[in-house]
């Protein structure tokens, strides 16, 4: 069967910037669908404003757009590229959303085009819950008993009816949003309002807390021919979001019965519901028979989607995109094999465990309790032929300190029956801390509801651990005992800890004797296929890991040095993402069309790099020392490189040198003596570069001295920062001590440092590349906000648009004294900044950053070719002047989370709170920021805005931007003292009152009521009055869906834009025609 | 846990530890990619004199369900009454389980059946060790144990007839039609898969000459071995199919789809490695209708070699090789793999209801 030949364009739907709930698995299948449409010769249109993502780059589609994945910017692109049809499986909660109100609207029909894959009806059928109810009845399938509601009245009166606990789910939200648990109707009105303010329909349903959760990825052609390519099991018990919970697959604590039950279940749910492509199907599953609810249908490529593509070698998205054209699964091959179908269930011969990764200890008032709704910003996958070096590796990958389930840096609990009960984020390292205080598995597990077989696997690394602690020395560890513990897991490092080797030297020290003994026994582990039928076909796959339950290497090495090893960038991370995946993939592309042998080692199933595809070969695996040096050992590579992987790979490249693994590009002593700040400030001060003053933490008393010269506020931080890391601003002493108290945790290896804040200065970056020290290209950027905020949360303007002449030119000079020092051959990132030409060096990084993607794209220069032809020592030639005169504008704008984190202070400072960022193209400053800020989620006002602007000078910065809403039209509400500044000016305006004060209106009414269309907020930083007051209004403006700003400049420029200009009038034009 | 060794025949040697039952045994070594199913798999008649090696590395995990039978006569949870593998090579066994139905462990059952099981082995190794020689002659050998293992020649043993039933047995007594099944070594879902269809099932013994009761349907069961051991029961269908007035419905199953091709005139050949897995891809010959099947076979039928009147009903989409045939007009087919599942995808159980409709 052929596909539909009437189909020559098809518009694929992105999902925009990376948020909770929606990360970077959507550019991994977004990419896999672009894939599949090019091969068939199908010209592509996709849009998507996050520039950051290796989909909108170069060669990947046809007509790119960095537009807001809304109907209305959605219509005006289908109006224009006339497409036949429409993708919207691919771009996430955010495609379909946008895709259905397409439908409803009639603009697809209008247009003719036709939706590819999953009909719009059957999308409906799944996201209408009372539908979605009949609908499985239909077929005999059970449900969770539940009601929609549409007002808060009859959803308490529905739980009344079902008994409490209830879960509440709002319906057409992402991963959860707005749903939590009810215990009493307290909870439940609470939960309900703000549901209400996401979705005009909440969902009440009888909770089955304690039940196994099971997922599986069915895959459905248009013949009806339907396939599951695989289950996987929560380790968290029901309640958990999925996305919050450790998942293994495939399934372990499941009969052969009951897994085929629920694979049936699956099949049947995919034909009534009319699936074509993929779907997901949740699972309740009773664990004491057979018992089961569906708790929910996904109609599209989802985050378990792409993890079960890792998980299984099964490319779903690919697969999805084929069938949407009408292929028949047995027209497709097997991509693994090339010689056997698509049309197979892969069978494992391994397991795997996805991890999720939380940053809350980022977010200031933020409730650590896991939930029904998701608040972790990346994960991990791990794999292994046991699920104990499964669980230990994932849990060293998600890169938070901690070493395995073991040998970790002591919890304090005090409360470990409560915390095993209601789960945090540190709950797997409670369960160790409560098998150290003796508890057993059957305790553990009347307080965790985990299933007993997880348990008994935790226990079992805590009992290898205890037998190690036994072991006098090296020396005396057993041969078996070696074995069953690196089976079981365990890292060198974990091995020389447990041992007690850090009595006697330094662990990096004693880990390389661990190493080194481990090798002379023959204890080494061997490199396996995933090739999706568990070794009974031949597999010239590429797809490897690394693993000690096997004596045996699929893998004949060539040791020919052609390898070149790119080192990935890990678990997403507030601070780290898809920015570097698109690096790396870049880094890997030109590694191969150079003829090396591109390498990747990354553990992140949402990423594009962990796509077998991308490179020649690929280790899902560890970016430990440890790890790394193994897959060395056998790869014997032409070199390394570690300047496009972020912060992971760049603290490895020191001691990676020092066993002799040649790095490529810059070296490591220069990336060192950037990364520390002790040398580089010495640096700076031999060449003659300024930088706000500073000074090392090594004493209470020299700190003061160095304050009292410098004055309040100073930044603190350690070095060795990732994403501004345990960096604060501290306003006084007393701020001051209690930071550092903390801080002093965070490295004992490394000083921390004080250094004097500058306020009201410009921040600007230098995103460069160099050769032997010269600079061959660079893209100066501005930031819109002053320094203060992190530069990964700031809204930056390429090229700048207020830069005087003359800082740029200087920044230019100093950038080019500090690639002659430090030599560098590779990418690199200097932070500067700027007050009346004064200009500072704040930070510098030897390898890509952030920007670079969105840098490249606007200049359309490919700074990582580039510095991945010069680390390969390729001849490079400096681009032409010209190309550096751009008539158009860049702006990159963030994107934050603080919906899905409840409780947190949605405002900003200079640790980094963002989750994703969109990167928009304009013909000027005005048109780029509006289209960025509409593309992260701000709405251009209708009426009414609600004004608290801060202390004096910020006061003063918005006056302007006041006076212009007045003008055009606006109503005005003020805070108090904002309400006297402009009344003062003559600007009409109406007071509100603090929640603290009386008097009418209230400003949380008029949020609650939803008669604010916009609040600016703009924080101070003094007394616990304001701080409390404000926090009340920018929460509630986020639990109320109303978009908030909170940094003065920003709102400036925001409200400068639209009342210049209606987001209607804003420009439809392709990244290709600029 | 003590040490033992798989020795294959080749030489090859894997070193692992003891987890079943301490004895040394010799079979034949079969690779299973299945991922959950142990009890089911081991209990299958068809895995008599064979050594199994499942891929899936962790084994154990939800323990082994009791033996016990219901009240149609048959085990509850099982698919015969004892362990037919003669051992099991698996790469992590998980010496604690969890499940509501378990009621004991993996390791204690072996024990309690005498099967040897040996754990810690690169089973994946193993595997392609399989996948490019064939599958081969091995031995499980425990430490200390001293007795050598009786040396098989496993194409040469008719295991059907050490594996089917004595005597004839009824189930379901009494309903209204009634289904003869040839037993060279049934699963019992076969049984199960026919009787909650309304059906009685008379099970016979392999070679029995059914030609001569009265009977609504016939069913020829899987089984182990060699199907050029079973020509008498080839004898007695090909008595059956040539009867110019036979009308009343024939379905066959693995060994079954065998024996009937061989009636049907086919040749049968030995597979390499044989399919044994739960997701074997088939394609419903002449049309776009394909199925995740249950296989263990290691000989396939020539479809090429079927007599006049016959014609391939599946056909595997990995290897191309025959899953099935079916007659030109008569209700007469048969499926190489296995449509009662247990273990594995039920997606063919539709073909009993073809068979069960046509009664």
């Amino acid at each position: 069967m052929l596909k539909d030949e009437n189909i020559k364009k098809v518009l694929v739907l992105g999902s925009g910037a990376l948020k909770i709930g929606e990360a970077g698995e959507f550019d991994y299948s977004g990419s896999q669908a672009l894939k599949a449409l090019r091969e068939e010769g199908i010209e592509t249109v996709l849009i998507n404003p996050n520039i950051a993502t290796v989909q909108t780059s170069e060669g990947v589609a046809d007509h790119i757009y960095f537009l807001p994945v809304t109907p209305e910017f959605v219509e005006k692109v289908i109006a224009r590229e006339r497409p036949q049809g429409i993708m919207l499986a691919f771009g996430g909660q955010t495609a379909l959303n946008c895709g259905v109100e397409l439908f409803h609207r009639g603009v697809l029909e209008k247009y003719d085009v036709k939706v590819l894959g999953t009909p719009v009806q059957a999308i409906i059928n799944t996201e209408d819950r009372e539908i979605f109810v009949e609908k499985l009845d239909e077929i005999d399938v059970k449900t969770i008993s539940s009601e929609a509601c549409d007002n808060k009245e009859q959803a308490l009166k529905a739980a009344e009816e079902l008994g409490y606990p209830v879960i509440l789910r709002a319906a057409y939200a992402l991963g959860g949003l707005g749903s939590g648990f009810c215990d009493n109707p307290e909870e439940l009105s609470a939960l309900a309002e703000k549901a209400f303010s996401f979705s005009p329909q909440v969902l009440v349903e009888k909770s089955l807390k304690g039940w196994k959760e099971v997922e599986y990825e069915v895959v459905r052609d248009s013949f009806d021919n339907c396939i599951t390519v695989c289950n996987m099991e929560n380790f968290d018990p029901l309640g958990i979001h999925t996305g919050e919970s450790i998942v293994v697959a495939p399934s372990q604590t499941l009969t052969n019965s009951e897994y085929h039950k629920l694979r049936e279940l699956s099949i049947r749910i995919a034909r009534h519901i009319g699936i074509v492509g993929e779907c997901n199907v949740q699972f309740a599953l009773s664990p004491d028979s057979e018992d089961y609810r569906v708790i929910e249908v996904n109609a599209r490529l989802s985050r378990s989607s792409a993890l079960a593509s890792k998980a299984t070698g099964y490319p779903l998205a690919f697969v999805a995109a084929k069938l949407g054209l009408g292929y028949g699964l047995f027209d497709l091959n097997n991509s693994v094999t090339k010689t056997t179908s698509a049309f197979f269930e892969p069978a494992l011969d391994y397991c795997v465990c996805k991890i999720p990764r939380w940053d809350l200890g980022k977010f200031r008032g933020v409730s650590r309790e896991l939930e029904s709704s998701m608040k972790s910003v990346g994960e991990v996958m791990a794999i292994g032929r046991t699920f104990e070096e499964a669980i230990q590796k994932g849990l060293r990958m998600i890169g938070q300190g901690m070493h395995g389930f073991v040998e970790n840096k002591e919890l304090e609990i005090d409360d470990i029956d409560g915390a095993l009960h209601a789960p945090t984020d540190k709950r797997i390292f409670v369960i160790e801390k409560a098998f150290d205080k003796g508890y057993t598995v059957e305790q553990i597990h009347a307080l965790t509801k985990i299933d007993p077989w997880f348990l008994e696997k935790l226990r079992r690394i805590h009992d290898i651990d205890d037998e190690l602690h036994k072991v006098p020395a090296l020396e005396a560890l057993p041969h078996y005992l070696f074995k069953k513990a690196k089976n079981a897991g365990f890292s060198d490092f974990q091995i020389a800890r447990a041992i007690g080797m850090e009595k006697e030297m330094d662990i990096e020290k004693a880990m390389l004797r661990v190493r080194d003994r481990r090798k002379a026994l023959g204890i080494i582990p061997c490199v396996k296929q995933i090739d999706t039928l568990a070794g009974e076909f031949p597999a010239a796959t590429n797809y490897l890991y690394l693993t000690y339950g096997g004596h045996h290497s699929d893998i004949f090495y060539e040791h020919d040095h052609r390898s070149v090893i790119v080192l990935g960038s890990g678990a997403y991370r507030i601070g780290s993402s898809v920015e570097f995946d698109w690096c790396g993939v870049q880094a890997l592309e030109t590694i191969r069309k150079e003829g090396y042998r591109s390498v990747m080692i990354n553990y992140n199933p949402e990423t594009v790099s962990t796509d077998y595809d991308v490179c020649d070969r690929l280790y899902f695996d560890e970016l430990t020392f440890e790890r790394v040096l193994d897959i060395i050992d056998v790869e014997t590579p032409h070199g390394v490189i570690v300047s496009t992987g972020g912060q992971i790979p760049n603290n490895l490249a020191l001691k990676l040198d020092e066993q002799g693994v040649h790095i490529l590009g810059t070296s490591a002593q220069s990336i060192d003596n950037a990364e520390d700040r002790e040398k580089f400030s010495a640096m700076l001060n031999r060449i003659g570069v300024d930088q706000p003053e500073w000074s090392a933490l090594t004493s209470m008393d020299d700190i003061n001295a160095f304050v009292d010269k410098v004055g309040f506020p100073v930044l603190v931080r350690p070095s060795y920062v990732l994403s501004g890391a345990a960096m604060n601003v501290c306003y006084d002493r007393e701020q001051l001590e209690q930071f550092l108290r903390l801080a002093a945790n965070v490295s004992k290896r490394h000083p921390v440092v004080v250094s004097q804040f500058l306020e009201h200065a410009k921040e600007v970056e230098m995103d460069a590349v160099a050769r032997n020290g010269e600079i061959i290209a660079y893209a100066i950027s501005e930031h819109v906000e002053f320094a203060g905020v992190h530069s990964g949360d700031a809204t930056i303007q390429f090229p700048p648009q207020k830069l005087y002449v003359e800082t740029a030119r200087r920044i230019k000079k100093i950038s080019k004294k500090i690639a002659k020092q430090l030599n560098i051959s590779g990418p690199f990132n200097i932070q500067f900044l700027a007050r009346d030409n004064d200009i500072k060096v704040i930070e510098c990084n030897l390898r890509a950053s952030r920007s670079f993607p969105f840098v490249s794209k606007v200049l359309k220069i490919n700074f990582i070719e580039l510095a991945t032809r010069i680390m390969l020592g390729l001849p490079v030639s400096k681009p032409d002047k010209s190309v550096f005169d751009l008539d158009y504008v860049g702006v990159k704008a963030s994107q934050f989370s603080f919906n899905r984190l409840q409780k947190a202070d949605p405002k900003l400072s200079v640790d980094m709170v963002s989750t994703g960022e969109v990167g928009c193209i304009g013909e000027d400053a005005r048109s780029a920021l509006l289209n960025a800020m509409l593309s992260v989620g701000q709405r251009v006002p209708e009426k009414n805005i609600l004004l608290s602007t801060g202390n004096g000078k910020q006061k003063g910065d918005l006056l302007g931007a006041a006076k212009l809403l007045v003008k055009n039209g606006y109503k005005l509400f003020a805070t108090e003292g904002t309400s006297r500044h402009l009344d003062e000016n003559g600007i009409a305006n109406t007071r509100v009152y603090w929640p603290d004060e009386e008097g009418h209106p209230q400003a949380l009414d008029m949020l609650n009521n939803h008669e604010i269309d916009l609040v600016i907020n703009i924080p101070r930083n003094n007394s616990d009055k304001q701080l409390t007051n404000g926090y009340r209004i920018r929460r509630t403006a986020i639990d109320r869906n109303i978009p908030l700003i909170t940094n003065a400049r920003l709102a400036s420029a925001f409200i400068k834009a639209f009342c210049a200009m209606s987001p209607d009038e804003l420009e439809i034009k392709s990244w290709q025609e600029y | 846990m003590k040490k033992a060794t798989l020795i294959l025949d080749d030489g090859t040697r894997f070193e692992g530890e003891s987890f079943g039952y301490e004895g040394n045994v010799a079979g034949e070594v079969v690779f299973n990619t299945a991922m959950t199913g142990y009890p089911e798999s081991l209990t299958d008649p068809s895995y008599a004199g064979q050594l199994m090696v499942l891929t899936y590395p962790l084994v154990g995990n939800y323990g082994v369900p009791s033996c016990e039978k219901g009240d149609d006569g048959i085990e509850r949870f099982m698919e015969s009454d004892r362990i037919y593998a003669s051992g099991i090579i698996v790469s992590d066994y998980s010496e604690q389980y969890s499940h509501w139905n378990a009621k004991e462990s993996l390791s204690d059952w072996l024990k309690r059946e005498k099967v040897p099981g040996i754990t810690g082995i690169d089973t994946r190794y193993l595997t392609q060790v399989l996948r490019e020689h064939g599958v081969m002659m091995g031995r499980i050998l425990v430490e200390g144990v001293n007795e050598q293992p009786e040396q098989k020649d496993y194409n040469a043993i008719n295991y059907v007839d050490l594996v089917s039933t004595p005597e004839i047995k009824v189930y379901n007594e009494g309903a209204p039609k009634r289904v003869v099944l040839v037993d060279c070594g049934a699963k019992n879902n076969i049984i199960r898969c026919l009787t909650k269809r309304g059906v009685e099932v008379v099970r016979v013994p392999w070679n029995h000459d059914f030609n001569g009761m009265d009977f609504d349907g016939l069913f020829i069961s899987n089984g182990p071995g060699n199907p050029e051991a079973c020509e008498v029961a080839v004898e007695n269908i090909r008595k059956f199919i040539s009867n110019p007035e036979e009308k009343r419905p024939l379905m066959g199953i693995c060994m079954g789809n065998q024996l009937l091709s061989k009636a049907a005139g086919a040749k049968i050949y030995k597979l390499k490695y044989g399919h044994r897995s739960h997701n074997q891809p088939v394609r419903m010959e002449g049309s776009n209708r394909c199925f995740i099947t249950s296989q263990n076979h290691g000989f396939a039928v020539d479809a090429s070699t079927l007599e006049e009147g016959w014609k391939p009903y599946f056909t595997n989409m990995n290897d191309g090789s025959n899953e099935g045939i079916r007659h030109e007009s008569r209700p007469w087919f048969s499926a190489q793999f296995h449509p009662e599942a247990s273990g594995g995808p039920v997606d063919t159980e539709f073909l009993f209801d073809d068979f069960i409709n046509q009664l």
